[in-house]
């Protein structure tokens, strides 16, 4: 029978015979496609837990894939490959390899929570899509994605002063990203910016960034939370099994 | 209508990219005669990024936060911030229904020497369901020097002040409530200062904030599609009430401008702005001129600020 929805299938698993007669009937060329046999045998039984295991994924295994994430999501709108629903049924199966070829765009979800707002399950599908964008990293299947380094930069300064400063925060994320700070759009932006400023407020930016604004006495909040990030840490390593000499698969 | 003093919870973004909202929020209170006292020395709430760390430890950033108002005798903290707003919200409910998160926290606070947040001592409220219930439509009304009127405004919430719905239990209580799917209150504020506001049907979408600048194509995709809607609705101006919602509005309206040649003139500005130049504050008290998005011309033509 000919597939209608080609588009559907992946191209490498549409089958497209030229010369091939089936019970005596001649099914070559293009009208009759067929779809690549696939057995999987490849389960990988411990994906559910290792994304329970991480923040956001716990409820993971509530889900009964009525698709309400995937049809209230932002990015879902811009991208239809976006599909939590999608990804939740493929982790909850255990299919690590189908999952795995979406790992450059999971880590897109904004977190507006519009899924979560629309889940009768509670499954918290932005905290799922946080943890499987977090388990592609610390499996080494991704580098570090943009979105990841900035929540690292942002989180070190709070952690280490309890304030942050947007200018600081702007050049290290830049920096850590290769980009320039002097794109046409941000030199546009600061030059409608500064055409009207008034020179105290520029001053008080200035200073800002020169004395970085801290909460007074976070020593020892910033102890506990170093020795606190070190435990979830050396937690979720061992539930994902990696043996602390970096990531692997 | 209650006037008592409330602890104010700027945040880190109204002391930056925010200081118009900061600004004008003060500037609002003292007109209306409203007491705000700061809070002593607070820390950042984590924003939308410690969450992705861990969740408790965003938890715990702004239970210390409740706890510093607790122990300064205020019942009531107010934080104009979407952000800093919801994740004040989000501990209160963690604390209160999680114990692993109540753990987490009073050993968190205990190691840092301070006491811990006890759950459902302080209560959390947005700018706008402060100025709701200390001053109200009708208090506002009998205030306005300088009627909005013939403005017509798009009012933008965004997502921290509604969703996820859990963590607002007083939202959708009915009439007089604020209401999740469809927000009101600053309609409802902007309408009593005499503005026009239009039927916009994304109030509540995203504009891709928490990537404005990991994933910046995406964000000025959504930015732009609010704003094309806006003008389509027929707005002069987005009403906003967070700080990030409204620098990534004017920063991807100048991006959508110069690397996909999309122009767009709507105009953007803090509703606590709008609000303060309907008290007859002048544009410079709050602070229009620290926008990007520049509305001088626009007011000026209004009769505003």
């Amino acid at each position: 029978m000919p597939i209608h929805e080609k588009s559907l299938i992946r191209p490498e698993n549409l089958i497209t015979h030229e010369e091939l007669v089936i019970d005596e009937v001649n099914v070559s060329g293009h009208w009759s496609t067929f779809i690549q046999p696939r057995v999987v045998t490849d389960y990988d039984e411990r994906l559910q837990e290792e994304i329970a295991a991480l923040p956001g994924g716990e409820n993971i295994h509530r889900c009964w894939q009525c698709g309400s994430c995937t049809n209230s999501c932002t990015v879902n709108a811009i991208n239809p490959d976006f599909n939590p629903r999608y990804w939740i049924y493929l982790i909850r199966l255990g299919m690590k390899e189908e999952l795995v070829r979406d790992k450059e765009i999971i880590w897109q979800c904004v977190s507006c929570n519009k899924c979560t707002y629309a889940c009768p399950r509670d499954v918290n599908p932005e905290g799922v899509m946080k943890a499987t964008a977090r388990w592609l990293e610390l499996k080494g299947y991704t580098e570090k994605k943009p979105s990841a380094i900035f929540d690292e930069e942002f989180s070190a300064q709070v952690f280490a002063k309890g304030r942050i400063e947007e200018g600081r925060l702007l050049q290290r994320f830049f920096a850590r990203t290769r980009q320039k700070l002097l794109q046409d759009w941000l030199v546009e932006l600061a030059r409608r910016l500064f055409s009207r400023l008034p020179l105290m407020l520029m001053m008080k930016l200035g200073w800002a960034s020169l004395f970085h604004p801290r909460t007074r006495g976070w020593r020892k909040a910033r102890a506990a939370i170093a020795d606190y990030v070190a435990e979830c840490e050396a937690m979720e390593r061992q539930v994902l099994g990696l043996n602390g000499k970096g990531p692997s698969s | 209508m209650t006037n008592r003093p409330v602890a104010y919870y700027p945040g880190c973004a109204l002391e930056g990219t925010g200081h118009a909202y900061h600004r004008s929020t003060k500037e609002l209170a003292n007109a209306l005669g409203l007491g705000l006292v700061e809070l002593e020395n607070w820390n950042c709430c984590g924003a939308m990024e410690v969450k992705n760390i861990d969740p408790k430890l965003q938890t715990y950033l702004s239970a210390r936060n409740l706890a510093i108002s607790e122990k300064m005798g205020f019942e009531t903290v107010m934080a104009p911030c979407n952000g800093c707003y919801h994740n004040l919200k989000k501990a209160e409910y963690d604390l209160t229904h999680d114990k692993t998160s109540q753990e987490v926290v009073e050993r968190l606070s205990k190691k840092a020497g301070h006491a811990a947040y006890r759950a459902g001592s302080v209560r959390t409220l947005h700018v706008l369901e402060w100025l709701k219930e200390a001053i109200g439509e009708e208090g506002l009304k009998a205030r306005v020097k300088n009627s909005l009127k013939g403005l017509k405004v798009a009012n933008y919430y965004g997502c921290m002040y509604t969703r996820p719905r859990h963590i607002f239990p007083e939202k959708d209580k009915g009439p007089g409530s604020e209401s999740t799917s469809k927000p009101h209150f600053m309609d409802d504020l902007l309408a009593a200062a005499g503005a026009e506001n239009v039927e916009y049907p994304l109030k509540t979408a995203c504009c891709g904030g928490a990537h404005t600048l990991s994933d910046s194509d995406t964000s000025t995709k959504l930015v732009l599609n609010l704003l094309t809607t806006a003008e389509a609705c027929g707005a002069d101006v987005i009403a906003t009430e967070c700080p990030t919602c409204h620098s990534g509005l004017e920063m991807h309206q100048v991006r959508a401008e110069k690397v996909l040649g999309r122009k767009t003139t709507v105009k953007i500005l803090y509703f606590t702005q709008l609000l303060g130049m309907a008290l007859g504050l002048s544009a410079r008290k709050v602070g229009v001129h620290e926008n990007i998005s520049d509305s001088r011309a626009l007011l000026k033509a209004r009769g505003l600020g």
